[in-house]
């Protein structure tokens, strides 16, 4: 039993640190923006197979470099010279801009790299246990993922709260008129957010294209994950967007590792229901069978019950 | 300094400016007055480049008009705007900073020296912006804006809502300020303090200047005061 908690644990952490690295982007594009970037979880695919392409001649590790640095440079044009123009026709243009764009990059990635999954490998470097524990092993890679995660993490919050930089966005986010008559270039600032926003995206992306594979469909898999967390979290708080990141994590991974379902429940209760009977695949549904389903059940509670998610506060 | 020449502007089919003219030299303390509406604001805020502008604006000889807010403020002119507008997630501190510009030249102004000259702003260094009472907001704004090193400032309605006591402290920076040489642009409804510090005023009515003079032939003016200034 522990040893199911304490694997489960730690792959939650990879998977939640995963999609705060999403998130936080996302979370502050929205802030700037006002509106969601449907397009964000594009970049994630995007640096996936911009990294793969690299790995193949030049190894994963020049990839983990140069493929954030691409797509966050693809992420800073599209703002330049796309979304800027965009914005002057309103939200609404935005939000349809970006489900554009998002359909626009998954139909590229399938035109140039095929609809085939790429055989896209962790380097082989990490391809040894980091430990042991009851006889179960923890990949090297998975604790790498954790420690990049980390240090962005800790990165991120650091040049948001302490460097001058930092304070600029915070105070240009709110006040981007004010901020403009003490002397600084607020659309440059936008663009450089929106740059680095899609650079960790594409983080994200390299270094879960190993494990979650690398294939057309992984920027609508994951991407509604990253809206729900956002919600969740409150729009536009970062902080909120870490908490529900975990949250949402370790929720999946228990539900996966667990072996409970409704046959205990009913069995607890004392209840028993006839084999052949209509109903029986809800009878014997298992948690593992509704993970997926968790996070966004999570979202119609929080909505319900707190419509500004958890550290959101909403302007009425 | 600043010399602004049959100036227009329009929010959407509106004629807010028609053709205002005024000029601000190198020291001065010059008012802007005029009831509420006239166009006072807009006419800084079109200096600045947040509302489109028409005609000319000159600032220590070059055009500026059409410019973005950040290039004019770059240039040295500060705007202190009417709303206040302290970052209210950030600290005294903090927003000290954000009004200083990448180091370049040596500023006229320091940290240290806001707070010696402010010292109830110094007790609250670490305190969040959003927390001040109005007249320290009103002080922290004009500090920050004098952390860019500005040669001239704009400064729209800063004793608006203020008790008699701060409208004064209000007033003498505003002097202490002139004394090191900056020029002042003073946008007021009310004539109290323009009265008492301007060296020269504009009175502004139906998006024109009206009325030009020194404060002493403004109080002599008595049609000029009833007929655009007295409510």
């Amino acid at each position: 039993m522990l040893e199911v908690f304490i694997f489960a644990t730690l792959n939650g952490l990879v998977t939640g640190l995963l999609l705060f690295m999403l998130a936080s982007g996302l979370t502050l594009i929205f802030s700037m923006m006002g509106v969601l970037n449907f397009a964000h979880a594009s970049f994630y695919m995007l640096g996936a197979y911009v990294a793969y392409s690299i790995s193949v001649h030049l190894g994963f590790w020049t990839g983990l470099i140069l493929a954030p640095l691409l797509v966050g440079m693809l992420g800073a044009l599209v703002e330049r010279y796309a979304l800027r123009r965009v914005h002057q026709a309103g939200h609404v243009a935005e939000l349809v801009f970006t489900f554009g764009l998002a359909f626009l990059i998954e139909e590229a990635v399938q035109f140039f790299w095929g609809p085939d999954t790429k055989n896209y490998q962790s380097p082989d470097l990490l391809d040894f246990p980091l430990f042991t524990l009851f006889g179960q092993e923890f990949s090297a890679y998975r604790g790498f993922m954790i420690a990049i995660s980390v240090a962005i993490f800790v990165g991120l919050y650091y040049v948001l709260t302490r460097s001058r930089v930092g304070l600029i966005i915070q105070a240009a986010i709110t006040h981007p008129h004010t901020v403009a008559n003490l002397g600084h270039n607020v659309p440059l600032i936008f663009m450089g957010v929106f740059g680095v926003g899609t650079a960790l995206a594409g983080l994200a992306g390299v270094i879960a294209g190993p494990v979650l594979t690398t294939f057309p469909g992984m920027a609508l898999v994951l991407g509604s994950i990253v809206f729900v967390i956002v919600v969740i979290g409150g729009l536009g708080s970062l902080e909120g967007a870490f908490i529900a990141s975990l949250m949402i994590g370790l929720l999946q991974s228990y539900a996966i590792a667990s072996d409970l379902g409704v046959p205990d429940l009913l069995s607890w209760l004392g209840l028993e229901f006839a084999r052949d009977h209509p109903l029986n695949d809800l009878w014997t549904l298992t948690l593992p069978q509704i993970a997926p389903i968790l996070p966004f059940l999570l979202l119609v509670l929080v909505l319900i019950f707190r419509p500004t998610g958890l550290m959101g506060n909403r302007e009425q | 300094m600043l010399r602004v020449d049959d100036l227009h502007a329009y929010y959407g089919k509106s004629h807010i400016l028609q053709g205002v003219s005024f000029q601000v030299s190198e020291g001065e303390i010059v008012s802007l007055l005029g009831r509420n509406g006239v166009g006072r604001s807009t006419t800084v805020k079109a200096v600045m480049g947040e509302v489109p502008p028409q005609g000319s604006i000159e600032f220590k000889g070059e055009q500026i008009a059409g410019k973005k807010s950040f290039e004019v403020a770059n240039l040295g002119l500060g705007y202190v705007p009417e709303n206040r507008d302290i970052f209210p997630t950030l600290t005294v501190r903090q927003n000290l900073l954000l009004g200083a510009k990448h180091g370049k030249r040596p500023n006229r102004w320091s940290v240290e020296e806001m707070f010696s000259m402010f010292p109830n702003l110094a007790e609250r260094a670490d305190v969040h912006g959003g927390v001040l009472s109005g007249g320290e907001q009103q002080m922290l704004c004009m500090c920050r804006t004098l952390m860019g090193d500005p040669d001239m400032i704009m400064i729209d309605e800063p004793t608006e809502g203020l008790a008699p006591r701060i409208v004064e402290q209000v007033a003498n920076m505003l002097r202490e300020i002139a004394n090191r040489g900056i020029a002042i642009l003073l946008v007021e409804q009310k004539l109290s303090i323009a009265l008492k510090i301007s060296h020269r005023l504009y009175v502004m009515g139906h998006g024109r200047i009206v009325y030009e003079g020194t404060p002493e032939s403004l109080l002599q003016a008595d049609d000029v005061r009833s007929e655009w200034l007295e409510v």
